[in-house]
């Protein structure tokens, strides 16, 4: 079988829905030469009316893509590097995120933010290493962090024919991920809908993006001893609540691993809701950046502000000897 | 319900610019007493004073036009069609309103009549408009996109994306800016450095200043501005010079703040655009108009006042376009 990159795959995404809907086009910058290699090859088959290069005007040029989405058009903004994605935050929150609302549902915008590398990124420094997608969840905006490859095409088809605004976020360490596809097997994957990659009985490891990969590394490691279920969200929201009080009915045991700030992080929404609503033998355990951390000064200090494998399998024991 | 017009000539003849501003005017007032009376919680931002604008520059509109407004906007949306009564219904918060309720007097909309949207957030609209003109000069269909701002927002970073945008990529937009001299309680010159047309030019824009109180300069200015958009001849500014004779919103009836000079405002009242159009009106004529209107808004209010409060039960209904729902705020 065939591999797919994830970077492919978001190539591949975006030029089968341009292709599908005449009304979709991107913008962004740098997007002409493709810089981020997502829009590689778009720009000679659909032209300059459906691959728009802009300057450097992020702010404007989301609420343009809003107007757009406004008037009919279905568009795909790209952004090269996260902190972006706090600058528009009003664009996509207030503005593009509240008109179906505000219109009583006379408006409709559907509108595609594209993160094509999230995260950290080796001495990039402390404003290019971020990853705000809890900030989204928190507003209600639609957000989506796929792990694989299949799944960063079909997350980027929905997103792009969902019709409300939905930020997609991919991750720096996922971009590189290879999976065997057959290519008639690519298609839509429903937000909201999380997936299991290892099934297990002791405990239910909920990760996301790249560290659906360690976690998956994690579990096969400890098979012997622990028997690790994996639970993928790949929609960080609408989260699969249903599917993970699925997992925890099997298991009781809960370990978070999520590369956002600890503070009001995915993390801790996962943890508090599975507390409030669903079967936990013991209480649960989060593996997180710390609290406000900034990422990408040297190698030495970033690695120790992320989360690790070893941190993932001590709290895999701590929730197996009763999270005390 | 007001009468259809179809072409800029029969919007432009003077009774009509006439009964257009008199029934903004009145509706404000309407609106002030039920502020008054507690029924509009949010207070009003009135327009009162500055309705030639509205009316000269949406009487130069097709239907298919459209127009973005913001928070001083009742004005604008009765101006370019949109039923009072509607309009009243959603500013008193009830299910017959444009928006059903959901943006009030801060955020109506009306797609029926290509209305869309108003932001409460200063200046972003100018880009939200940007990008539909960019989507109807696609479309091919000549329609035009109208954004109508302050003074207060020429200072806004978007807002400048927004005209770099639009002069870049020669856009069917034409930017109004209602100077009216004050930024809530801001003076314009002590906020904006250089002039408000300046900026439109230094984008490549044709920018020009018009009488913002005679809506039949305001209606040849936008006229010559819309037209030429429309035959693909890119964006203009319009900086409408105007006043309000109200305060910046209603909150201002109970805080009593002064900050304009009794003499200034004496100057504006001196040239009311109600009565600027109002002499180009035979007095029978007039007044028969006068009665019209105060007989559609007894009516809009009626209709405003008798339409249902929203149910609590449907407070997040429409927050997404495919009905997706959403926790509520206890597990129980």
């Amino acid at each position: 079988m065939p591999k797919l990159s994830y970077l492919k795959a978001l190539n591949r995404a975006l030029g089968d829905e341009m292709e599908r809907d005449p009304a979709v086009f991107i913008m962004g910058e740098d997007i002409k030469l493709a810089l981020t290699n997502t829009t590689h090859g778009l720009l000679e088959k659909y032209g300059p009316d459906r691959v728009i290069e802009t300057p450097l005007s992020e702010q404007g040029f989301t609420n343009f893509a809003t107007g757009a989405a406004l008037a009919g058009k279905r568009p795909v903004v790209e952004y090269q590097i996260p902190f972006l994605l706090m600058l528009v935050f009003e664009q996509i929150v207030n503005q593009a995120n509240k008109f179906s609302l505000m219109s009583g549902g006379q408006a409709s915008v559907p509108v595609t933010y594209l993160l094509p590398a999230a995260g950290w990124r080796t001495g990039w420094g402390a404003q290019h290493s971020d990853q705000p997608y809890p900030l989204f969840a928190h507003m209600g905006v639609k957000t989506v962090l796929p792990a694989t490859p299949s799944d960063a095409y079909g997350l980027l088809s929905t997103a792009i024919r969902d019709d409300d605004p939905v930020v997609f976020f991919a991750p720096i360490a996922a971009l590189g991920v290879r999976e065997d596809v057959d290519f008639a097997d690519l298609r839509p994957v429903p937000l909201g809908v999380g997936r299991v990659h290892r099934a297990g009985t002791d405990v239910t490891v909920v990760a996301v993006g790249h560290l659906v990969h360690d976690a998956i590394a994690v579990a096969d490691e400890l098979a012997g001893d622990v028997s690790v279920e994996v639970f993928d969200p790949r929609s960080v929201y609408p989260f699969d609540w249903a599917g993970l009080a699925a997992s925890l009915d099997r298991t009781g045991r809960l370990v978070v691993i999520d590369d956002s700030n600890r503070s009001c992080g995915l993390a801790a929404e996962i943890a508090a809701t599975a507390a409030e609503e669903m079967h936990l033998v013991a209480p649960p355990r989060r593996v997180t950046r710390p609290d406000g951390a900034v990422v990408g000064a040297v190698p030495e200090l970033d690695v120790v502000l992320q989360p690790t494998r070893e941190q993932l399998t001590a709290a895999i024991y701590k929730v197996l000897k009763g999270g005390l | 319900m007001p009468d259809r017009v179809d072409t800029p000539a029969a919007a432009g003849r003077p009774e009509r610019l006439y009964r257009t501003i008199r029934l903004i005017r009145r509706f404000e007032e309407r609106s002030i007493e039920l502020v008054k009376s507690g029924h509009i919680g949010s207070g009003v931002h009135p327009c009162i004073g500055q309705e030639g604008v509205a009316a000269g520059v949406c009487a130069a509109l097709r239907p298919d036009d459209v127009v973005f407004s913001n928070h001083r906007g009742h004005g604008h949306l009765l101006a370019k069609g949109c039923e009072p009564g509607r309009v009243l219904a959603e500013m008193v918060g009830r299910v017959d309103g444009i928006d059903h309720g959901r943006g009030g007097s801060f955020h109506p909309s009306d797609f029926s009549h290509n209305v869309y949207g108003s932001t409460g957030t200063v200046g972003h609209g100018a880009a939200i408009a940007t990008g539909v003109a960019w989507a109807a000069k696609q479309d091919g269909a000549g329609r035009v996109v109208v954004s109508f701002f302050g003074d207060g927002a020429v200072t806004q970073g978007a807002l400048l994306e927004g005209l770099n945008l639009a002069g870049l990529w020669q856009l069917p937009v034409v930017f109004i800016c209602e100077n009216n001299l004050y930024a809530t309680t801001l003076p314009v010159e002590t906020a904006v450095a250089g002039t408000i047309t300046g900026r439109g030019a230094a984008f490549g824009i044709p920018s020009s200043t018009v009488d913002g109180q005679d809506a039949e300069v305001v209606l040849a200015a936008a006229t010559a501005a819309i037209e030429r958009a429309r035959a693909g001849g890119g964006p203009a500014l319009l900086e409408m010079s105007t006043y309000r004779y109200h305060g910046h919103h209603t909150f201002e009836l109970k805080t009593r703040l002064r900050y304009r000079d009794p003499d200034e405002v004496a100057r504006w009242l001196a040239r009311d655009p109600l009565q600027i159009q109002a002499a180009r009106v035979p007095a029978g004529v007039r007044e028969a108009i006068d009665a019209e209107v105060e007989e559609e808004l007894a009516g809009a209010v009626k209709f405003a006042l008798d339409s249902p409060r929203p149910d609590p039960v449907d407070a997040l209904a429409g927050l997404y376009s495919t009905g997706l729902s959403v926790r509520a705020g206890t597990a129980d």
